[in-house]
């Protein structure tokens, strides 16, 4: 029945955050600000993780070729399909609710703690609106930070198959153009937009709703992270029997 | 003024409130004051509007708050300050940036406007070289007068105050309480004041409610406080040595 309540309430901190907006003035510079938290400030991490997991995926795949009836180009074809498919969007939306989704709750649940939630809401602001809406608005940019996860995925396979001795550029790239069906970056873009909405609001609700003192402002943002990342798993399943089932 | 009819709240089984009618006076500093558990939060919440009362009623200058529309019930909150018991500035802004937070939010002035605005209040706190420092490096007595300057920014007709004092220093504490009882009359605002502190009590409690167990056992002024009989009060008000002796002194030199 928790969990029941935990769903419903969730939704009801939705509807509110698109109620009575702040002043465009005050929320243009809040989501500039969360723009550079969260999506830029990011980058950094994301780039890292997909080269090496685009490179491990080269790797993994070249080792796993026993066969020399299998073209070398399956190296490519395996890294673009499995970076673009889930490395690129899934995992690194993972990544992302471990950092952002923790940063997210422990700013909001910190404002709970310190009363700043309840100085907003005598002032008459509608703090679900000031909080979570320009965090919802600066994820939309997700889209962009998971092309870019992609693009260095693939350029780590790259790196570790030509460098790495197992494959010939040519032989990548050809791997790479194999059977290219468009439509999986679509689905890759339309899970990242789930994902970042996702990333955004469940954290928040941890962070907003949360009780007590310091000690639970920890302990909400690890369950934030659980949380986040079993619905991640869960609508992927979901979206992935949707678009592509 | 603030008129409290008789009003109620529960949290699941547990009875909080049990039955307050009190008046706040414009331009006077009303104390409210009680053993920790007494109810003085729950009070306090619900006189901000963050709790609705479950029987009974709160009027602002003859408006009961539970009547208004929505639009009325923000417009009244942007007559309210709050000055909360850790100064609950935000973190992320600078002095300057959390007095002028509600001007920027909630007027049409210039920047210019906003700027002269904000120099005033913090002149009027005493902080003038603070304006570009971030709460975490400031003092809590800093915080607290930062805390005012922004609960008086926007020219508030109430202004409450959850433990101003706390964890100050005897010294910064009186400052503190003088200067919310100067701003009080100084703008003719109706002052309400959660408070533990006895010296507060006795400095600036121009009217004082004793709350117990939900209900208002006692009220008066700092003045009646000395001569009161009820013994719930004077167990509360002289539970220290030196409030006992003071209060003899005043009733031997009385007699």
């Amino acid at each position: 029945m928790n969990y029941l309540a935990s769903i419903g309430s969730y939704f009801i901190m939705i509807r509110e955050v698109f109620k009575k907006p702040t002043k465009w003035s005050v929320m243009r510079t809040l989501i500039l600000k969360e723009i550079d938290e969260l999506v830029y400030g990011s980058m950094g991490i994301i780039i890292f993780i997909s080269f090496f997991i685009g490179g491990v995926v080269a790797i993994q795949t070249a080792l796993n070729i026993t066969n020399p009836l299998i073209p070398r180009n399956l190296i490519g074809f395996a890294t673009r399909q499995s970076v673009i498919l889930e490395f690129a969007p899934t995992f690194t939306s993972i990544i992302m609710a471990g950092k952002v989704g923790s940063y997210i709750t422990s700013s909001i649940g910190t404002m709970r703690v310190t009363e700043q939630i309840d100085a907003l809401e005598i002032m008459g602001v509608n703090s679900l609106n000031y909080l979570v809406f320009p965090k919802i608005i600066a994820m939309l940019f997700y889209p962009f930070v998971i092309a870019i996860a992609m693009y260095v995925g693939i350029f780590g396979g790259w790196t570790a198959g030509v460098f790495g001795g197992f494959s010939s550029s040519a032989d990548f790239v050809e791997g790479l153009q194999l059977d290219f069906i468009p439509f999986h970056v679509t689905y890759s873009f339309v899970k990242s937009i789930v994902f970042a909405l996702l990333i955004a609001t469940i954290p928040s609700f941890h962070g907003y709703y949360m009780k007590g003192g310091a000690l639970e402002v920890g302990k909400a943002s690890t369950t934030a992270f659980v949380w986040t990342s079993v619905v991640i798993i869960i609508v992927n399943y979901i979206l992935t029997q949707l678009l592509l089932g | 003024m603030i008129e409290v009819d008789n009003i109620h709240k529960s949290f699941g089984d547990t009875h909080i409130l049990k039955g307050i009618s009190s008046i706040f006076e414009k331009g006077k500093t009303n104390l409210i004051i009680g053993q920790s558990g007494s109810g003085k939060t729950v009070f306090l919440k619900c006189l901000l509007g963050l709790f609705t009362p479950d029987e009974g009623t709160i009027s602002y200058d003859g408006k009961i708050y539970a009547k208004l529309s929505a639009s009325e019930q923000r417009d009244l909150r942007q007559e309210m300050g709050m000055v909360f018991q850790g100064s609950a500035l935000f973190d992320s802004m600078t002095v300057e940036g959390n007095v002028m937070f509600p001007l920027g939010m909630f007027t049409k002035q210039s920047k210019s406007e906003m700027q002269d605005r904000v120099d005033f209040v913090l002149k009027r706190v005493n902080l003038v070289d603070a304006h570009h420092k971030f709460p975490s490096e400031i003092s809590g007595g800093m915080q607290k007068r930062v805390a005012i300057a922004r609960a008086i920014v926007m020219n508030p007709k109430y202004l409450f105050c959850d433990e101003p004092n706390s964890g100050l220093d005897p010294k910064t504490a009186i400052l503190i309480d003088n200067l919310i009882h100067e701003i009080t009359q100084e703008y003719d605002i109706t002052t309400v004041i959660n408070t533990h502190d006895m010296n507060s009590v006795m400095e600036i409690g121009e009217k004082i409610i004793f709350l117990k167990n939900g209900l208002k056992e006692w009220e008066g002024s700092n003045k009646e406080i000395f001569k009161t009989e009820n013994e719930a009060v004077t167990d509360f008000v002289y539970s220290s040595e030196l409030f006992k002796k003071v209060r003899q002194m005043y009733i031997e030199e009385r007699n």
